[in-house]
């Protein structure tokens, strides 16, 4: 907890803005989704044929997970993409359902007698809804509304995913650096302010209907919780083991998810049991995971094991860092096998369109462009020390705005569609070909090589040679356009990845 | 001759596929006079009132208020001429006691001054002190007081036509005595066009000008109230029957035994002596 606060008065000018950006993103998705979410209910509520399917369609849009609906959205035109405008449609979406339900329900509560009485003195259909509906109708709305917002402050967690900012992204930077104290930095003050806007609408509504009978409508306060269950699913990837497996682990990309796949077979193929653990959150998940023996082998590059696993600083030399790091992991009883043979260095990326009408071939060439662009990373590369700080300083790049932080795989699109101009991406990705993006020469040999080797706990290899001689025979016989290859037909042909690794294994052995 | 005030001509109504609520009912109310409806619960009576409002349409005949046909009338003006008090009285509880008062000046876009003696003027007619109650909510009130408000509220635009349904139906026998002869003073001074429906044979004698009787979606009668009471028609009678007593000896004794709440004496009913 003490972390925590110092993490805080470090940071407290960007978390004061982080926080900023959450309540913005969640205040104005709040106001249009009543904006839109009672005229739909007054209108749903008038004609119950209309209601049920209108309901239905809000309910549908409530179980896509809102990282999917981030996905879904990423294409579309004017709404989607990447930044906080698709956040907020995501948002939007969201707080419908509960604001049209509400106000379907306090309107049709309304004692019949009462709107009867209305009618007979003469309203008008408008000065009925006005005076009467409405207002006896406002403490369910309300309720909705509160419903809305406290999802709303959970959900906005999730938009940092694509660079929307909020309180997310402390939680996504904690998460993949696996540092407890920056999740809590983001999820504190996440759950904190689901809390007091709870409170606060909780607060109006019994206001509203202090006047009534009290109509108690009791509404998912536990929603202030969907913070901390994000925070608990994520993080809770590691658990049990089957007896005599050995556990195969990968991060949580395609390149990652294929090598881990290629690792695994060529155990199998030994005839030893392999029981996969993918998916994992990032390096230094994995790494944790293969320091506790909660996963025996999963494939690392020697540049970000030396860098972010080791904290030594860069150097250019291919197998001085391999050396390096092979005697860094060999201190903590883990053995780094031979080098698969590709470099995946970092790919710093550019539209293909553009690269040709400016003639762009270095990160030099783009230093020069880069007073009118914008540049897009993943969380990973922001916050790492080989990353963009680094970057900067070595090629004097001047963005006019702070980069974009969003999802890995997510950035990708959003440079083919224009919404940033540069981007971080891996040397072997599919999607580079498939996008038509260039990769622009690190001439000044900023990235330390990331040559690509398994890593494995040196126990379980005494205890399993075959799997140890397996693993070797690996060694130099995936070349980049391999690598390239497979994570273009998983990515783009979406090729079954197991059928992937398996046929790339039959063609080498 | 003048038009009657309200006009049921061959009116049938039905929610198929029920039997007619009102099958070819017929009846004439002239301005000024108290018509008292009784009929059994379900007999159609709230059916009744909410075709002179234009809040039900008939089937085939046809309502005329003042001489036109629904139909014919702009609902909203129409509404705005009938004062409405409703069998579960329909106070907004939104709105003080000033506040269900004044809805109607208020949709008239009357200047806030106006409207402010008005409520004054209409609480003090029903009964209610203006200060104490007028900033009162509906749910602070007692059965007798919230009916007064109803009755306030339908009077306040001063419309030519009062429709009350079943108004003092749930309340307690003296508060309903008191409330009768209220009734009774209040007419006396505005003499409106008033149907008043009943389930009891005993308010209507107590209330009605005339009393009609409704069994089957037809009038049986609507008579003065001796004539009724002195009826034959076995429908009639079963109305009749269900009283305590016969109403002149029932209506003297109560009137004798039982002084109102405000120590007014109710006056003799209508049909006793006039
Ligand atoms: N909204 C409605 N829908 C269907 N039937 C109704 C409705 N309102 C009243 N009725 C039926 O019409 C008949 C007359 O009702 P009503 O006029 O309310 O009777 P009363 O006021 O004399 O008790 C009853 O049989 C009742 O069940
Ligand atoms: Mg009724």
């Amino acid at each position: 907890m003490k972390a925590v606060l110092t993490f805080w008065a470090l940071h407290r000018g960007e978390l004061a803005a982080l926080l900023g950006q959450h309540v913005l993103l969640v205040a104005t998705a709040t106001l249009v989704a009543v904006a839109l979410g009672v005229p739909l209910g007054i209108f749903a509520a008038r004609r119950p044929r209309v209601a049920a399917p209108i309901v239905a369609c809000a309910n549908i849009v409530q179980t896509v997970p809102s990282l999917a609906m981030f996905g879904f959205l990423l294409p579309v035109p004017l709404v989607g993409g990447v930044g906080a405008r698709a956040a907020l449609v995501v948002l939007i979406l969201y707080g419908l359902l509960p604001i049209v339900r509400t106000t379907i329900a306090g309107l049709r509560g309304i004692d019949p007698s009462i709107r009867d009485a209305g009618i007979a003195m003469g309203m008008t259909s408008g000065e009925l809804l006005r005076q009467v509906e409405l207002p006896l109708a406002l403490p369910s709305i309300v309720a909705g509304v509160r419903v809305a917002a406290v999802v709303g402050v959970g959900s906005a967690t999730i938009a940092a995913a694509i660079g929307a900012g909020g309180l997310g992204e402390y939680i996504y930077r904690g998460l993949s650096m696996v540092d407890t104290t920056v999740i809590l930095a983001g999820a504190i003050p996440a759950a904190l302010l689901a809390l007091s806007v709870d409170g606060a609408l909780l607060w109006l509504e019994r206001q509203l209907s202090a006047r009534r009978r009290t109509r108690s409508v009791r509404t998912a306060l536990g929603a202030a919780a969907a913070v901390m269950v994000i925070v608990l699913i994520s993080s809770g990837a590691a658990s049990g083991r089957a007896h005599g497996a050995m556990v195969v682990g990968s991060k949580n990309f395609t390149e990652q998810l294929i090598l881990g796949e290629v690792v695994a077979q060529s155990i199998e193929r030994e005839g030893i049991p392999v029981q996969r653990r993918m998916n994992l959150g990032g390096t230094l998940i994995c790494d944790r995971a293969l320091l506790n023996g909660d996963i025996d082998a999963y494939v690392e590059y020697t540049g970000t094991a030396l860098t972010a696993v080791f904290h030594q600083p860069i150097q250019p030399d291919s197998s001085t860092v391999f050396a390096a790091v092979r005697a860094l992991y060999a201190r903590t009883g883990r053995t780094l096998l031979p080098a698969l043979g590709f470099n995946n260095t970092f790919a710093i990326l550019v539209r293909g369109d553009e690269a040709r009408s400016r003639r762009l071939q270095t990160i030099e060439d783009a230093a020069r462009e880069s007073s009118h662009w914008r540049a897009g990373f993943g969380y990973e590369f922001v916050g790492r020390p080989d990353g963009y700080p680094g970057l900067v300083a070595a090629y004097g790049l001047r963005f006019p705005q702070p980069p974009r932080v969003m999802d890995l795989t997510l950035s990708y699109r959003a440079l083919a569609s224009g919404q940033v101009d540069l981007i971080a991406g891996d040397a072997t990705a599919g999607l580079i070909k498939a996008l038509d993006l260039v990769q622009l020469e690190d001439n000044r040999h900023y990235f330390p090589p990331y040559d690509a080797a398994v890593v494995a706990r040196a126990e379980t290899l005494l205890r399993q040679p075959k799997a140890r001689a397996a693993l070797e025979r690996l060694a130099g016989r995936i070349s980049a356009a391999d690598m390239r290859a497979m994570n273009y037909a998983a990515d783009v042909e979406h090729q079954d990845i197991t059928a992937i690794a398996r046929t790339f294994l039959s063609r080498i052995h | 001759m003048p038009d009657p005030a309200i006009e049921f001509r061959e009116v049938t109504f039905a929610r198929p596929p029920a039997l007619p609520v009102l099958d070819r009912f017929r009846l004439t109310v002239e301005a000024g006079e108290v018509v008292a409806m009784v009929g059994r619960s379900g007999a159609g009576k709230t059916t009744l009132l909410k075709l002179v409002n234009r809040l039900l349409l008939p089937q085939a005949g046809a309502v005329l208020v003042q001489g036109r046909d629904t139909r014919d009338w702009e609902p909203i003006q129409l509404r705005r001429r009938i004062g409405y008090v409703l069998q579960e009285v329909g106070l907004f509880p939104h709105m003080t006691v000033g506040g269900n008062v004044s809805v109607v000046p208020r949709l008239e876009r009357w200047p806030p001054e106006r409207v402010d003696r008005r409520v004054s003027e209409l609480l003090e007619l029903v009964g209610l002190n203006a200060q104490q109650f007028g900033p009162r909510w509906p749910d602070e009130l007692s059965g007798g007081q919230r009916q007064r408000v109803g009755v306030a509220r339908a009077l306040a635009v001063d419309p030519p036509v009062l429709l009350m349904d079943e108004p003092f139906g749930a309340l307690d026998p003296l508060t309903r005595a008191e409330l009768h002869a209220e009734f009774r003073r209040i007419q006396s001074r505005v003499r409106k066009t008033v149907i008043i429906v009943t389930h009891d044979m005993g308010e209507a004698f107590a209330l009605g000008d005339r009393v009609g009787v409704l069994d089957e979606g037809h009038l049986v009668t609507c008579d003065l109230p001796h004539r009724v009471a002195a009826s034959n028609d076995i429908r009639v009678r079963r109305l009749l029957d269900a009283l305590p007593s016969v109403p002149r000896a029932h209506t003297d004794a109560a009137a004798a035994e039982h002084p109102s709440e405000s120590g007014r004496t109710a006056s003799a009913p209508p049909g006793d002596g006039r």
